[in-house]
């Protein structure tokens, strides 16, 4: 075991699948000689060759599709997109192809690509290079959506991702990716596509995050421990396509009050598919109605002020505890 | 390099498949609700499916189009199977699922049509770098049209395909229209193929009414790939008989046009150049025929006979 950060674990998951299987081909801008703009992809170049990690053109959809062609045809692409507000350029690759390939020919052509793409704020950049927009993808039937929350599970659920018959994407959030270390171990390690993770058990409130919002959430769980004796519970979803609503649902059940914390946007954001399966699923338990802490509905705005746009402890401190002092 | 009799009688045959194939769905678009959904045809630009596919070998692919069945019978893909799709039921190629427009017939390597006008480059361009990778002696088609050379993908992939040398034969039929815009009103370049240059692949322009003329260019191209040397971008100059689908009125389509490209059908020219060279004899000319007549009159019967898919099957094989 060492203690890595997620990008040392994500370059870690590369590695030991580049290693383990020559079908794993790694592409992108600047993954190569550079390292990729995080240095996720350091040093797999050096290891693998100039064969296996290619150093693309600035060309989004050739990207994608090239990453598909590749997927029909035996080997298992991971390609990077830099920022995931880039993958626009390659979202009809994405949509048309990538989702549909299998559906369309009865799994005899499944499509095992990964697409990794860093995303969400914390690092005071524009625009889309600091967007949470994964509900395009979640809302694309035949895609999985991926989001780790810390080192351990990303290494963890990026070798499954790569393993998968079908295509993934893979958003990191860049807030995590150095902001601390975690014990990864060396030997192989997955984590099952599809399923969520109690991150802290509790029996008075449900916190719904994934990705960066996991640790603010698990933060405002600890002061409401503290501050007000209150036992929540942190349900992190790992993966937002297909859902897993088994784990939020039973919690929901248990402590009647549920606050969803997503950095995305509020309108048709993942928070309404979950509020929705929770009235569907649990609404006879509930004892106040549900509330969501979000990004607003407006593009990533002042940079410079990212705190004030995106979610962070103290504003889900003050919606628990309203969803707490509610009286049914 | 001469081309060998089995070639041009393979030609033939594919031409003739096609040609049949095709005039059946016209008159079965007559027909009130005999085919649900939409009806894009290749008619007139047989030569460019027929002649490259005789310049393939089995273990080389094809990404298709939404004018794709002129490609696909000539690669090899089952006529009933085809037939029985574009009615959507559900012994079809993909159990009624994709309709004309996404026919995917993996067995013969043909594993992806795209109607997403551009999409298909950049695939061709990862399923030929795989064939590299492996070190195989194979190439990827890409079927074009001259509409989708406008799209920025179909650039993305030229230069990824150009800069890593890969496998890959850019095939164009510039038909000269692309919806309802001539190809003048779309492009100022007087060729698509001009625009390899930018790339540095070479690109060429070939009659693609001339079924032997398409199979050598295309010979060429996939000798220079799987040498190693690259991808070539062919520009096919062909004619579009009927509109963008069948249910086009074809306004602006002028009707001496449509007659002058009629004139130049690949079929009789092919046909009467066989027998003239006593290539093929009027007997087994007439064999052949009805041989295509009875395949295509058997692919209706299967279509017509085969059950649609249950609605729950459409729920099928999101995931694994």
């Amino acid at each position: 075991m060492s203690k890595l950060t997620m990008v040392q674990a994500l370059n870690l998951a590369l590695r030991q699948e580049m290693a383990k299987d020559d079908r794993v081909i790694v592409l992108g801008e600047d993954v190569g000689r550079d390292g990729g703009v995080f240095r996720v992809t350091e040093g797999l170049i050096d290891e693998f060759g100039e064969e296996r990690v290619l150093d693309t053109p600035l060309a989004e959809a050739g990207i994608v599709g090239m990453s598909i062609g590749m997927a029909v045809n035996g080997l298992r692409p991971v390609c990077e997109i830099q920022f995931s507000g880039f993958t626009y350029q390659a979202f009809h690759q994405i949509e048309s192809h990538a989702a549909r390939m299998r559906w369309r020919t009865q799994g005899r052509l499944p499509v095992p690509m990964v697409l990794r793409a860093p995303y969400g704020g914390g690092v005071r950049a524009l625009e889309h290079h600091s967007e949470s927009r994964e509900v395009y993808y979640a809302h694309t039937p035949g895609l999985k959506m991926v989001i780790p929350s810390g080192p351990r599970n990303a290494r963890a659920l990026l070798v499954s991702a790569i393993r998968d018959p079908d295509p993934v994407i893979f958003y990191e959030p860049k807030a995590v990716y150095r902001a601390y270390r975690e014990e990864v171990p060396e030997e192989e390690e997955t984590l099952p596509l599809g399923r969520s993770q109690v991150a802290r058990e509790g029996g008075d409130i449900t916190l719904i995050a994934y990705g960066a919002m996991v640790r603010p959430a698990l933060e405002a769980a600890q002061r409401l421990e503290e501050e007000n004796g209150v036992q929540a519970e942190v349900i992190d979803l790992l993966t937002l396509a297909p859902l897993d609503d088994s784990l939020f649902t039973a919690s929901a059940r248990k402590t009647g009050r549920v606050l969803v914390v997503h950095e995305a946007p509020r309108s048709f954001g993942p928070g309404a598919e979950i509020v929705t399966r929770l009235v569907e699923q649990s609404f006879y338990h509930l004892e106040a109605p549900i509330r969501r802490v979000t990004g607003y509905d407006i593009v990533i705005p002042l940079f410079a002020r990212e705190k004030s746009y995106l979610p962070h402890t103290q504003r889900i401190l003050k919606a628990a505890r309203e969803v707490l002092e509610t009286v049914a | 390099m001469p081309i060998p009799k089995a070639k041009k009688l393979e030609m033939l045959r594919s031409l003739l498949l096609a040609r049949r194939f095709e005039e059946a769905l016209t008159e079965l678009c007559q027909i009130e609700g005999k085919i649900p959904g939409m009806m894009i045809l290749c008619t007139g630009q047989e030569a460019v499916g027929a002649g490259v596919c005789a310049a393939l070998q089995p273990q080389d692919a094809i990404i298709s189009n939404h004018r794709s069945h002129s490609h696909l019978l000539a690669k090899g893909a089952d006529p009933k199977a085809l037939m029985a799709e574009i009615f959507g039921k559900r012994t079809g190629c993909n159990k009624g699922k994709s309709g004309t427009l996404h026919l995917a017939v993996p067995e013969v390597n043909a594993p992806c049509t795209t109607t997403v006008v551009g999409g298909g480059p950049p695939i061709a361009v990862g399923r030929a770098f795989a064939q590299q990778y492996r070190q195989e002696k194979a190439v990827t088609v890409c079927f074009i049209g001259d509409g989708a050379t406008n799209e920025g993908s179909f650039h993305e992939a030229l230069n990824l395909a150009s800069l890593w040398a890969l496998p890959v034969i850019f095939v164009c039929e510039n038909n000269l229209y692309a919806g309802a815009q001539r190809f003048e009103e779309h492009t100022r370049a007087p060729n698509i193929a001009d625009r390899a240059a930018g790339y540095a692949m070479p690109g060429v322009v070939v009659d693609g009414n001339d079924a032997l003329a398409v199979y050598t260019s295309a010979s060429e191209a996939r000798a220079r790939a799987v040498a190693g040397e690259g991808p070539t971008l062919i520009e096919y100059k062909t004619y579009r008989w009927r509109g963008h689908g069948e249910s086009d009125l074809q306004l602006y389509q002028p009707k001496e046009e449509i007659a002058a490209w009629q004139a130049t059908c690949p079929i009789p020219k092919l046909r009467a150049e066989m027998l003239a060279q006593g290539l093929i004899g009027a007997e087994a000319l007439q064999a052949m025929e009805s041989d295509i007549a009875a395949i295509v009159q058997e692919a209706i019967r299967f279509a017509e006979e085969s059950p649609y898919p249950e609605p729950h099957e459409a729920l099928e094989d999101v995931f694994a």
